[in-house]
């Protein structure tokens, strides 16, 4: 129970402070790299909610797949001049903090004071299943064959439109 | 699971309004595509949290497809840009304006 604490503190601290890392540094190569640090905290939440399918795809797909291929983009594009544009009036960054501040307290204050007591299952043994590889791909495989297809034809489509779009010449 | 649901949610609520906020004061489209991706883990977190205190896999399920379309997103979006920079030289998403009236 002790090490429960510990693991989510250490996880949350990690990927909240490395989130608010991300949007304050000028350098757009190490808010990438905080990124993935970000990302890891959240594999390592995902791990203690006993969700180890979805914790080992997080690292394979974002910190693996999707960041190489923003560091890729980053790294192609002129960085040193895009160090300038992000400077901003200082007026609409206060204006936007305040406003996403007050969108904050409003969801904390909503999930602080609903009925929480509905959320919790009666039956724990089940959720220590409900994570496993097993358990999603008899879903996936089954009653969600018809999505899995789906989103197998959207990564194909996905593929096809980045070759075409960043290809030298459009006809 | 002694943890209350609350704390995880209130982290996730965090970090949605993080990537919220990088959206709105971040001028460089690259960077507003990453906190769009913070915001889509932030709602993750949120769905697999319901998904382990209630039992319940679909939850995860839906965190996999959620997945899908990120990196779909993440490689047309990203194709995009470097569409855009090839004409406008730029990422900064006050000059790309042409389909501004």
């Amino acid at each position: 129970m002790n090490l429960e604490i510990v693991l989510f503190v250490v996880f949350a601290l990690v990927s909240a402070a490395s989130s608010i890392l991300m949007i304050t540094r000028k350098n757009m190569v190490i808010s990438a790299l905080f990124m993935i640090l970000n990302f890891a905290g959240l594999a390592g939440l995902y791990l203690t909610l006993n969700a180890q399918f979805i914790a080992v795809a997080q690292v394979i797909v974002y910190a693996g797949a999707i960041m190489v291929l923003f560091l890729f983009v980053i790294m192609l594009l002129k960085t040193d001049y895009e160090q300038k544009i992000s400077v901003t009036k200082s007026k609409i960054k206060l204006f936007s903090i305040i406003i996403a501040a007050i969108i904050f307290l409003q969801i904390v204050y909503i999930i602080l004071f609903s009925s929480s007591a509905a959320a919790k299952s009666s039956e724990i043994s089940q959720s220590i299943n409900a994570g496993t590889i097993e358990q999603i791909g008899n879903l996936l495989f089954t009653k969600y064959i018809l999505p899995f297809e789906a989103a197998g034809y959207l990564l194909l489509a996905a593929t096809i439109g980045a070759i075409i779009l960043a290809k030298k010449k459009i006809d | 699971m002694n943890l209350p649901i609350e704390y995880y949610l209130i982290l996730s609520a965090f970090l949605f309004i993080v990537g919220v906020i990088g959206v709105l004061i971040k001028r460089n489209a690259i960077m507003v595509f990453m906190c769009i991706e913070l915001m889509l883990n932030a709602v993750n977190l949120s769905l697999v949290t319901f998904s382990s205190y209630l039992g319940n896999s679909i939850g995860q399920l839906l965190v996999f497809f959620v997945m899908t379309v990120a990196a779909a997103e993440a490689a047309v979006g990203l194709a995009i840009i470097i569409a855009i920079f090839r004409n406008k030289v730029s990422v900064n998403i006050d000059e790309i304006n042409i389909l501004k009236w």
